[in-house]
């Protein structure tokens, strides 16, 4: 994929088509509205924020460094617990799905076992099941272990990841050549070696995809914590910003100063998961490509 | 289900056949070896749920007389409950106008963005992609702030004009609240898939065509998209999917629109509230099931009627 692009932006010059790009201007326009929004009223103080002046210009008071430290005191801190937990989920439900994904795609790809052709079916199957669909009896089975309101209940459930699974099986099904491993079995290695040592280099664009879209739905789940935890020192960021939104909405005179807090959380939220996206572009959008074009 | 799976036999060497019994044994325990872990998950945090769910789902729990055996009452309840249908018609009406609006701007800018080729397109590659990075629920947040009267832009802008804004919070609007939300929320993600997918045509096929004489309309719309028509069905499925099951968003909104979304506006909704609001695991379970069976139909149907069924997945 990399190598076509290249060949494609290096043998011809730049095409313009200037209408199209004047188009493209007013898309990016909408797309960024409500991020320019939230980066200028994170900056307003309440009498800023509720002064009825320009809603999408900054008042005469900018003030992120008073509004960032009354977000990270507020509550002893229950801000940054936020985030510290959704940044766990995210890495050990990432994490863990990936490797799961991994493994079981290269073991669907590569070797003909018992009852494959079946399993496989039942977790393409999977894939159309609603995901909420199973967050009523999984609760129900948490609490009868007493496992609700922990971290576990967050994320156990979302280390299953059949997408996953079906992408690192398409890719490694066309990227890992039979020949490659037969060689490396000729020459003495065990197979745990072989996949580490030679299959998984290769695999590593949809490797990559595969822990991003999971860190992401992780990152991004709020249906699961919702259900599962009660206490707020728990809640990742999602929930928490939800609860604090139903205060703030429940009780709209009193809680000026949460409506600033909701809105610099949000956008403080927000900056990790786009400077992974970025960050990791280069390695992510070869493997994206693969679950479409099959 | 059978219909989904079509693939290939990973190759065997013909010297590796000739002393199968050992080969096999191996290959069976090394295949396990690797699908083993993700296969408890599996059974953990998929068949077993939907089992108990379905298992629940056959029950009634009554003041009195405490839990008992209704077999398929629930689904009747269910099927004839005023909220649960009105949510329902509600998720494939959203579906029916919100999957073809996000999927046409997706493919319109897909294939701009696979024209146009300066900088600024690539930064607006990027952009455009940005609210994928968003959580659902902050999207939904930003917009209810963008879309409210104290906050939002809404009421200067149209004050210009010496109009009343639009309040897309109220029951009038909400329809199209949400299908902005949505498509500002997904239309980007979609677009790097067929983009993705656009990128990996052979140029060569477009020289060819040219040769023949045929136009930049004409190489959009007769090689590039029958070209990637497996990227578009995938993402009209997932998107059918993940629409059907709407909770998110209505379910922030919900506190700035209160008079307009009940606890009942979507299937998830409506079994989350059933649930976790009234403890009535049973119904809330039923509900559950029977969208995922709204959602199975759905997604068959829509397979069946592109017959495209042999080359998904």
């Amino acid at each position: 994929m990399a190598d076509r692009t290249s060949v494609r932006a290096g043998s011809r010059r730049p095409q313009r088509y200037l209408p199209l790009q004047i188009l493209l201007g007013f898309l990016v326009i909408y797309f960024l509205v409500p991020f320019w929004w939230i980066i200028v009223n994170s900056s307003k103080d309440a009498p800023g924020l509720f002064g009825g002046g320009n809603t999408l210009w900054f008042t005469d008071r900018i003030d992120y460094l008073g509004n960032l430290e009354q977000l990270f005191t507020y509550d002893g801190g229950i801000y940054l617990r936020w985030i510290l937990n959704s940044t766990l989920y995210a890495i050990a439900g990432g994490i863990g799905a990936t490797v799961l994904a991994v493994m079981a795609g290269y073991g669907f790809a590569k070797y003909r076992f018992a009852a494959r052709r079946f399993s496989f079916a039942v977790v393409l199957g999977a894939l159309m099941v609603p995901a909420t669909a199973l967050v009523i009896p999984t609760f129900i089975m948490f609490s009868r272990l007493g496992m609700t309101n922990t971290i576990w209940a967050v994320i156990l459930p979302s280390l299953l990841n059949p997408f996953g699974v079906y992408l690192m099986h398409v890719y490694a099904r066309d990227a890992v050549p039979d020949e490659l491993l037969d060689a490396a079995r000729v020459d003495g290695a065990g197979e745990l070696r072989t996949f580490l040592q030679i299959a998984l280099p290769m695999m590593r664009p949809a490797v990559v995809t595969v822990l991003l879209l999971s860190a992401v739905a992780s990152w991004n789940n709020y249906f699961l914590p919702l259900a599962m935890l009660s206490d707020n020192r728990l809640f990742p960021v999602t929930v928490g910003l939800g609860l604090w939104q139903g205060i703030a909405s429940a009780n709209n005179s009193g809680s000026t100063s949460l409506w600033s807090l909701i809105i610099l959380g949000s956008l403080v939220s927000v900056i990790p998961l786009i400077v992974a996206f970025f960050s990791l572009q280069r390695h992510w959008r070869g493997g994206l490509s693969v679950g479409g074009l099959r | 289900m059978t219909v989904l799976t079509e693939q290939r036999e990973p190759r065997t060497q013909p010297e590796t056949r000739k002393i199968r019994g050992k080969v096999h044994l191996r290959e069976h325990l090394m295949g396990w070896f690797f699908v083993g872990p993700f296969g408890i998950v599996f059974l953990a945090f998929l068949i077993a749920p939907l089992g108990y769910a379905l298992y629940l789902s056959l029950f009634q729990k009554k003041l009195i007389g405490g839990t008992s055996f209704v077999l398929f009452d629930n689904y009747v309840k269910a099927f004839t409950d005023p909220s649960f249908l009105s949510g329902a018609w509600f998720v494939i009406r959203f579906s029916l106008v919100s999957i073809p609006v996000q999927i046409a701007l997706a493919l319109a800018m897909a294939l701009i963005l696979d024209a146009v080729t300066t900088l600024f397109a690539r930064f607006s590659r990027l952009m455009i992609f940005l609210p994928y990075a968003i959580p659902t629920v902050i999207g939904a947040v930003m917009w209810g702030f963008l879309y409210s009267k104290g906050f939002g832009p809404l009421t200067d802008i149209f004050g210009l004009f010496g109009t009343t804004a639009p309040d897309f919070l109220g029951s009038n609007l909400i329809f199209y609240g949400l299908l902005n939300v949505v498509t500002w929320q997904w239309a980007g993600y979609y677009m790097i898939i067929l983009y993705s997918a656009l990128q990996g045509i052979d140029p060569t096929l477009y020289e060819a065509a040219r040769m023949d004489g045929a136009g930049r309309w004409q190489i959009a719309t007769r090689i590039k998209i029958p070209l990637i028509a497996p990227a578009l069905i995938l993402i009209l499925v997932f998107s059918l999917i993940g629409t059907l099951q709407f909770f998110n968003e209505p379910q922030i909104l919900r506190y700035l629109a209160a008079g307009t979304i009940g606890t009942d506006f979507t299937p998830n909704m409506y079994a989350y509230q059933q649930a976790f609001g009234l403890a009535n695991f049973n119904y809330g379970s039923a509900i559950s099931f029977a969208l995922g069976g709204v959602v199975f139909i759905c997604v068959y149907a829509f397979l069946f009627f592109t017959r495209k069924r042999r080359s998904f997945l």
